[in-house]
């Protein structure tokens, strides 16, 4: 048993030595530099995960882990409007990962601040040094995020916010696929002064192979919307993560759209630390074929009277397959806690696939928590009205597979976002139809 | 228009014979109304004439103006004309009625080779149809029944007919759970869709509906078939005596 324990551990330390070797951390200023070794340790401590880890047993990270990103064909929108097109916001593009001054905007915003992370990481000081890795390394404990630490170690660019009023239009953030074989690390870090409000969003594919780190502290009375929807590349990979801090009497609200992609890792990890905070976490995935979606949640409840939702909803057809792995864990300090998770799989045939790991711990007395995940079919008596009513069997099942994710679209607040995301949505319902 | 010829169905999955030879013809214009003992075979003919699963047809025919019913899509006998307000609607989460409506409408248009309606046209249409029927624009946002009276459903249901404007109408069961000022509505928006090109086929239990909505002809289906047929008073004889007398007297020998 200890033999084993050591080998699993010498092979772990051995692929992590590989994968580090000939790589430096970027050059930056002293605060930076502190922050990239320290998580530097914490990669080598933890080691890149595998298959034996219990929260990756659902899911194979070695695409993810492999020195060399897979390579990825591009895709073609073939004429359809940018995600948001519509919205008025300040536009930040990185292609491959790599910041592309000339489609993005110019980043003033009233109280906003925007800096690159490239620029802002050069200096010795800086107000991120509060932020950077800092939630990261919070969120390590009791579940290790191994490529969050590889990311805040070896990224070299992504955006720093700071927020101290109500900003009038969102942040955008664009991440364009134009290289088969990149392979992209960006972190970001979004700081929200109390009463401050923000909207981010993020869309698209962002590369071949796709890590990030988005880690937000939402001071008191403050709110932090996040809308983010992951590109349509079929072959692209991506691992995500979000590590939120919810003052007392904060709203974090976070929904991603997943359509295609090989493989998608989404980790959000959310720490309830003041009183009457809100978090709500949602997510819609379709896939069709070789996809591989998987949404890993953790939120704490540290503090008392806090609110939290999570909504999962995938659609998931020829083979496609679906993760769930979502926990809820209740303090003992955090009273009067209300914890609601769901997360619910329509599969369309018999070979999809969804795969669930839900967890409460509860350490409170008094607390209200709910968690249910369901997997079903269409309904057929629904189908059967709708058709009676003139509606082609394909055209039903559409209807019904919208209705099956409004709860989760529901998840968003701006009405405007909502109905730009339904119409994607409903354009791969309408592209994806059963031969 | 509709001609229902020795019509036998059994269960799908079992022997259960439900419909042992169904034959009824509605010319256009014309109202026909069924009564019939609970589990006597109403809601499963007007399925088998709506294309639900599960049961399957093993003799006789069904035609819709010389269309083969038996042999479309539901959505393609819906596009020939063929309507089933539903004795128990189905609720449908997550899916306006706004949209479910437009969507249907628009479905049917397309099939047809019709343009579909534009939005406007359409809002203008339903808020007109809705207000007979006393539907407010609530009940319009909210999901398709969900959470719905049962005679709110029912009103529902003919909203969706009145939007639809089907040749051939089957009603079932759409008194049921209407309080008395609820089936005057549902009445007069029946009686409004009369017409000399339209049929009506309107299962019911009680004679009351069937004041408001005069039937030309009355059938009475008991396991299975239809035992009797005859004119309005029929329906007044049932209310007053029951059923026994008219199936033993309408038994086969
Ligand atoms: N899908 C089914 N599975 C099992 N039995 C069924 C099914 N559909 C109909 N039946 C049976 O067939 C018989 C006829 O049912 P049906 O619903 O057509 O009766 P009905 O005349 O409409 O009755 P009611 O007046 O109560 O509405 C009943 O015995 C019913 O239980
Ligand atoms: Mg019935």
């Amino acid at each position: 048993m200890v033999a084993r324990r050591e080998l699993v551990a010498r092979q772990r330390a051995e692929a992590t030595e590989a994968w580090l070797d000939g790589r430096d951390l970027p050059a930056g200023g002293a605060w930076a530099t502190t922050a990239r070794r320290e998580a530097l340790v914490r990669l080598r401590t933890l080691g890149l995960p595998d298959r034996r880890d219990e929260y990756w047993k659902y899911t194979d990270p070695r695409s993810l882990t492999e020195r060399e990103a897979p390579s990825a064909a591009l895709f073609d929108p073939a004429g359809e409007p940018a995600m948001f097109h519509e919205i008025d916001r300040v536009k930040l593009v990185f292609v491959d990962g790599v910041f592309d001054a000339a489609q993005s905007d110019d980043p003033s915003l009233a109280g906003v601040e925007i800096e690159r992370l490239a620029e802002a990481s050069q200096a010795d000081i800086h107000w991120a040094r509060e932020l950077f890795g800092v939630l990261e390394a919070r969120g390590q404990e009791p579940v290790p995020r191994t490529l969050a630490a590889v990311n805040t170690a070896f990224a070299e660019d992504g955006v720093l916010i700071r927020v101290t009023g109500k900003a009038e239009r969102p942040v955008s953030l664009i991440y364009l696929h134009n290289s088969e074989t990149s392979d992209a690390l960006l972190h970001h870090c979004v700081r929200l002064e109390p009463g401050a409000e923000l909207t981010l969003l993020e869309n698209g594919p962002g590369a071949a192979r796709f890590c990030s780190v988005l880690e937000v502290d939402v001071a008191d009375g403050a709110r932090f919307n996040h809308v983010r929807t992951q590109g349509r590349d079929h072959e692209r990979r991506a691992v995500t993560h979000v590590f939120a801090r919810v003052g007392a009497s904060a709203a974090f609200k976070s929904f991603t759209a997943t359509v295609n992609g090989r493989l998608t890792r989404n980790e959000a990890v959310v720490e309830m630390a003041g009183a009457r905070g809100l978090a709500h976490v949602a997510g819609a995935a379709l896939g069709d074929g070789a996809f591989h979606q998987d949404d890993t949640v953790f939120i704490t409840h540290a503090a008392e009277e806090c609110e939290t939702r999570q909504v999962f909803k995938k659609v998931l057809r020829n083979g496609a397959v679906g993760v769930f792995q979502g926990k809820i864990l209740v303090k003992q300090a955090a009273q009067l806690t209300d914890g609601y998770q769901i997360s619910q799989s329509l599969l369309l045939d018999e070979q999809s696939q969804f795969l669930v790991k839900p967890e409460l711990e509860i350490y409170a007395d008094d607390v209200k928590c709910s968690h249910g995940s369901t997997s079903g079919a269409i309904d057929l008596t629904q189908l059967f009205y709708l058709r009676t009513r003139g509606m082609p069997r394909e055209e039903a099942e559409g209807l019904l597979v919208l209705a099956f994710l409004a709860e989760a679209l529901e998840e968003i607040e701006d009405e405007r976002l909502a109905d730009d995301i339904r119409a994607r949505l409903d354009g791969w319902l309408l592209r994806h139809r059963r031969a | 228009m509709l001609e229902i010829k020795d019509l036998q169905v059994k269960l799908e999955d079992e022997d259960k014979v439900i419909l042992k030879g169904v034959s009824l013809t509605v010319e256009p214009g014309r109202v026909h109304a069924i009564m019939g003992p609970n589990g006597s075979g109403k809601s499963t003919l007007s399925y088998v004439l709506a294309g639900r699963e599960g049961y399957e047809v093993t003799g006789g025919s069904a035609t819709l103006d010389g269309h083969d019913l038996l042999d479309m899509e539901p959505e393609e006998r819906a596009a020939v004309g063929l309507f089933l307000a539903f004795q128990y609607p189905v609720e449908i989460p997550g899916v306006g009625n706004m949209t479910f409506l437009r969507t249907s409408v628009n479905a049917q248009r397309r099939a047809r080779g019709q343009e579909e309606m534009s939005s406007t046209e359409f809002l203008k249409l339903v808020r007109e149809k809705a207000k007979d029927l006393a539907i407010d624009a609530d009940m319009l946002k909210r999901p398709v029944n969900t959470g719905f009276s049962g005679g709110e459903k029912k009103r529902n249901e003919i909203l969706q007919m009145a939007m639809l404007e089907p040749k051939m109408c089957i009603l079932d069961e759409t008194d049921s759970g209407l309080d008395v000022d609820a089936m005057k509505l549902v009445a007069d928006g029946v009686n409004a869709l009369r017409s000399e090109g339209r049929g009506f086929l309107v299962i019911t239990h009680y004679q009351r509906l069937l004041n408001h909505i005069r039937p030309d002809v009355v059938h009475i289906m008991s396991d299975g078939r239809i035992v009797k047929t005859g004119g309005p008073e029929l329906a007044l004889e049932v209310e007053t005596e029951g059923y026994g007398d008219i199936i033993e007297a309408g038994e086969p020998a």
